[in-house]
C-alpha cells in the first residue's frame, strides 16, 4: 500500500515564476490493483507519480511505501511501513531500482543497443550476476512475443514493438509496483488495447500499477479497479472505481 | 560473486556496446591515440637506451683529452708535450693520438681516420661495419685512399669491426702512424690530440688545471664532460623530436578534448533515461570512467608494446630520419633494452588520467540531474 | 564470452605483455655484456670518445671534442647550419656528389 499525506511539489519556490504543480494531496493506493490518475497535460499526474516512484521528493508531505522488498540496513519489520521522503539518495535509489518498474511515455530506450541489452540495462548497476537476469530478459522477450528481435537494435522495431520492450525492461527487477506515464499517447488504438492487455497480465501477476493518462482506453477500461481524477495540481476525485 | 565487482563488470558490458554503436569513430580515436602513445613511447625507449649505452661505454673513454688551441681553434700538439705531462704526479700515461676525417667523394660518405700501430700493421687498414656495408668491402679487399699530394694509397682492410660496435665504430678506418701521416701529410712529431689517464679519477680535475698552467693554450676535456655533452644531446635531439611532435600532439589533444568533454545532447538524453531506470550517480561515472579507460588504457598498453618493438626489434626506423640527418654512414642501433617504469608511468600520467578525467567530468553535471527530468522532457 | 570479460583478458593479456617485455629487457640486459665488453675494450685501445650517431660534420661526428665556438668545416658539404642542419639539408647543388 502506497499512503501518501499532504503531498505538496512546488517548483522554483520563492520566485516570481513559482507554481506549484502538487497541492495538498492526500491519497491512499491500495496493493494488487490497477489506478488510473486522469487529467489533462499540467494537471500535477506526472510530479505526483515521480515523487511515488523515488524519482524527486515533495517539497512538503510525507509518502510512506508499505511491505517494499528494498534491503535497508534499518528497516525495522516487513510490514511497517518506510516513510520515503526523509531518505538519503542511496537508499532511495535502492528502493527504486527494487520496487518500482517505469513505463514512460517517450519508452525512453536507448538508441543503438540492441532489444535484450536494453531490457537488462536496469539490472545492470544492481551488481547481480549477468546470467541471471540475462535469462529473466529472455524469459520477458518470450512473454512478450519479442525474443525474435532480441539482437537487433531498437531502431528498427516498431512501435507496438518498442512499446513491449519498455514494458519488458521495467519488468527486469521484478518490480512490485509499475508506473507508467502516459503509455498509449504514442499508440493507435489497436496496440493501446493490446498494452491494456499487457496490464491485466501483469495484475494478475499481482503487481500494483499506477497509470497516468487522460486516454479513454485506459481510463474506460473494464479492468481498472480505481479512477482518480487530478486537475491543477488537486484530486478532484478520488473515488472508488464505480 | 562479488556484488560490487559484478556491478563493475555490468557496467563495462554495457560501455563497450556504447562505445561499439560508433565503431567507426571510437576505433581512428583508438588508433590516433596509440599513434601519439607509440611515438612518444618509442621516443622515450631510444632515447633511455641510447642515454645509458652511452654512458656504460663512455666510461672507458680517456680521463682527459688535450687539445692544444690556436687563436680559439683546435690546432696539432707539438710530440714533446708528451713527456712533460706525464711527468705531472698522478698521470698513468699520456698517448698522443693521430686522428682526422677523410670525405668519400664516390659515395659521398666523411670516415674517420684513426692511427693505432697496434691495430693495422702498414699497408693495412681496419674498418668499421658502416664503411665496409656502404662500401661493400670484405676482409682481403683493397680500399682505396687518395693522400692529400694526390697520390692513391691502397689499403688492405684486415679485418672489419662487429656490427655491435656500430655505435662507436661504424665509420671507423684504422689504419697505421706511417699510412695516416702519409694519407694526410702530416708533420712528424705532432699529434692531433693527447688521450690521458689518470689514477685517481678524484685528480682528474687537479692534473687538469695543472695542464691548463703548465700550457696555457690547452684545453683539457674530461671524461665527465664527455659523458655530459651525450645526456645533454640526448636530451637535446629528443627535444627537437618532441618539438616536431607537438602540433601534431596538440592537434590530438584539442581533438580528444572537444571529444570527451563535447557532451552531445543524444548523450545527456541517454544520462537521463538511465538515470529514470534505477541508475545512481555514481553508476553513470562509473560507465563514463570505463569509457575513458577502455580507449585511453587500450592505447598506452598497445603504444608501448608497439613502441618497444619499434625501437629495441627494428632499431628505431621512424627516429632514424631526424637522427641521421644528411650523414651517408649511419649505424645499425642494436641497443640494449630499457624499460624505466617511472618514465612510462609518467607517461600513464599523461596519457591515460587526462584523456579519463576529461570523459568522466562533464558527465558531472548531465549525472546529477534528478532522475525525473527524463521523464519531463 | 561476455564483452567486458574479452577486454579485461585483453588488458591483462597486454599488461603480461608489457611486463615480459620488461623480463625481456633484463635478459637481454645480462646477455649484452659481452657486446659492452668488445666495445668497451675497442673504446680502450684506441681511446675513443665519441659516438658515432651522426658522421656529417665534425660537430656532430665527435661533439665532445668540438671548438668551443667556432663553425664546424670539416665535411666538404658542411657549412654551419646548427641547429637547421638536422632538419634542412643543405641545397641540392652543393649535394651532389663529385
Amino acid at each position: 500500500m502506497i499512503e501518501l499525506v499532504s503531498i505538496t511539489k512546488s517548483f522554483n519556490s520563492g520566485k516570481p515564476n513559482q507554481f506549484t504543480a502538487v497541492d495538498n494531496v492526500s491519497l491512499n493506493i491500495d496493493p494488487h490493483q490497477i489506478t488510473i490518475l486522469k487529467g489533462p497535460s499540467g494537471s500535477g499526474k506526472t510530479s505526483l507519480m515521480t515523487m511515488i516512484g523515488c524519482m524527486a521528493r515533495p517539497t512538503s508531505g510525507r509518502i510512506f511505501l508499505q511491505g517494499v522488498a528494498a534491503a535497508l540496513p534499518y528497516q525495522q519489520s516487513g510490514s511497517e511501513a518506510i516513510e520515503i521522503t526523509s531518505l538519503p539518495e542511496r537508499f532511495l535509489n535502492e528502493i527504486r531500482r527494487a520496487t518500482f518498474g517505469f513505463i514512460f511515455q517517450q519508452f525512453n530506450l536507448i538508441k543503438g543497443i540492441s532489444v535484450l541489452e536494453n531490457v537488462m540495462l536496469p539490472a545492470y548497476p544492481t551488481g547481480e550476476r549477468r546470467a541471471d537476469f540475462r535469462t529473466r530478459a529472455e524469459e520477458l522477450l518470450e512473454l512478450f512475443n519479442i525474443s525474435r528481435h532480441a539482437a537487433k537494435r531498437v531502431d528498427d522495431l516498431s512501435g507496438g514493438e518498442l512499446q513491449r520492450v519498455a514494458i519488458a525492461r521495467a519488468l527486469i527487477n521484478n518490480p512490485s509496483i509499475i508506473i507508467a506515464d502516459e503509455p498509449t499517447a504514442h499508440l493507435d488504438s489497436k496496440l493501446s488495447h493490446e498494452f491494456m492487455e499487457n496490464v491485466a497480465r501483469l495484475k494478475g501477476e499481482g503487481r500494483t500499477i499506477l497509470i497516468a493518462s487522460h486516454d479513454p482506453i485506459v481510463y474506460d477500461a473494464p479492468l481498472i479497479d480505481r479512477l482518480v481524477e487530478m486537475r491543477d495540481g488537486a484530486i478532484v476525485d478520488s473515488g472508488r472505481k464505480r | 560473486m562479488n556484488r560490487s565487482l559484478e556491478r563493475h563488470l555490468n557496467i563495462l558490458d554495457f560501455t563497450l556496446s556504447s562505445l561499439s554503436r560508433r565503431k567507426g569513430k571510437n576505433l581512428s580515436l583508438l588508433a590516433i591515440y596509440l599513434l601519439v602513445v607509440f611515438i612518444l613511447a618509442s621516443l622515450v625507449f631510444f632515447v633511455t637506451a641510447l642515454k645509458r649505452e652511452a654512458g656504460m661505454i663512455l666510461q672507458d673513454a680517456p680521463d682527459i683529452v688535450v687539445q692544444r688551441l690556436v687563436a680559439g681553434r683546435q690546432d696539432l700538439v707539438p710530440a714533446t708535450s708528451v713527456a712533460e705531462i706525464a711527468a705531472i704526479r698522478g698521470v698513468t700515461a699520456v698517448r698522443s693520438r693521430l686522428w682526422g676525417y677523410y670525405y668519400d667523394g664516390l659515395i659521398g660518405a666523411n670516415y674517420t681516420v684513426m692511427a693505432d700501430d697496434a691495430t693495422a700493421a702498414v699497408g693495412q687498414a681496419v674498418i668499421g661495419a658502416g664503411i665496409s656495408k656502404a662500401r661493400n668491402l670484405a676482409v682481403g679487399d683493397l680500399l682505396p685512399l687518395i693522400t692529400y699530394q694526390k697520390n692513391p694509397l691502397m689499403l688492405e682492410i684486415k679485418s672489419v669491426l662487429p656490427a655491435g660496435a656500430d655505435l662507436m665504430a661504424a665509420d671507423l678506418i684504422v689504419i697505421a702512424p706511417d699510412d695516416f701521416r702519409a694519407l694526410f701529410n702530416f708533420p712528424v712529431n705532432m699529434a692531433t690530440d693527447l688521450a690521458i689517464s689518470v689514477r685517481n679519477p678524484k685528480e682528474i680535475g687537479t692534473i687538469a688545471a695543472k695542464i691548463v698552467e703548465l700550457f696555457p693554450e690547452a684545453r683539457p676535456v674530461l671524461k665527465s664532460e664527455i659523458q655530459r655533452t651525450y645526456q645533454s644531446l640526448f636530451d637535446w635531439r629528443g627535444g627537437m623530436t618532441v618539438v616536431i611532435l607537438a602540433s601534431a600532439m596538440l592537434s590530438f589533444i584539442i581533438f580528444a578534448w572537444d571529444k570527451a568533454t563535447g557532451l552531445s545532447a543524444e548523450e545527456r538524453r541517454e544520462i537521463g533515461i538511465l538515470k529514470s531506470i534505477g541508475w545512481e550517480t555514481g553508476d553513470v561515472l562509473l560507465l563514463k570512467f570505463w569509457e575513458g579507460i577502455v580507449i585511453s588504457l587500450t592505447a598506452f598498453l598497445m603504444g608501448v608494446v608497439l613502441a618497444y618493438g619499434h625501437v629495441f626489434f627494428l632499431s628505431a626506423p621512424i627516429f632514424a630520419q631526424a637522427l641521421k640527418g644528411w650523414s651517408v654512414i649511419y649505424p645499425r642501433f642494436q641497443l640494449i633494452p630499457v624499460v624505466d617504469a617511472l618514465q612510462l608511468s609518467v607517461l600513464f600520467f599523461l596519457t591515460v588520467v587526462p584523456y579519463t578525467t576529461a570523459t568522466v567530468i562533464p558527465c558531472w553535471r548531465a549525472a546529477t540531474t534528478d532522475p525525473d527530468a527524463a521523464m519531463r522532457s | 564470452m561476455r564483452r567486458s570479460l574479452q577486454y579485461l583478458g585483453f588488458t591483462a593479456f597486454s599488461l603480461v605483455l608489457l611486463m615480459s617485455l620488461a623480463l625481456h629487457a633484463r635478459s637481454v640486459r645480462a646477455h649484452a655484456d659481452a657486446g659492452l665488453n668488445r666495445q668497451s675494450a675497442l673504446v680502450k685501445s684506441l681511446q675513443l670518445t665519441d659516438l658515432c650517431l651522426t658522421t656529417e660534420a665534425r660537430y656532430t661526428r665527435h661533439p665532445s671534442l668540438a671548438d668551443r665556438h667556432a663553425a664546424y668545416q670539416d665535411h666538404p658539404l658542411s657549412l654551419e647550419h646548427f641547429p637547421s642542419g638536422s632538419l634542412i639539408m643543405p641545397p641540392p647543388h652543393l649535394r651532389e656528389v663529385q
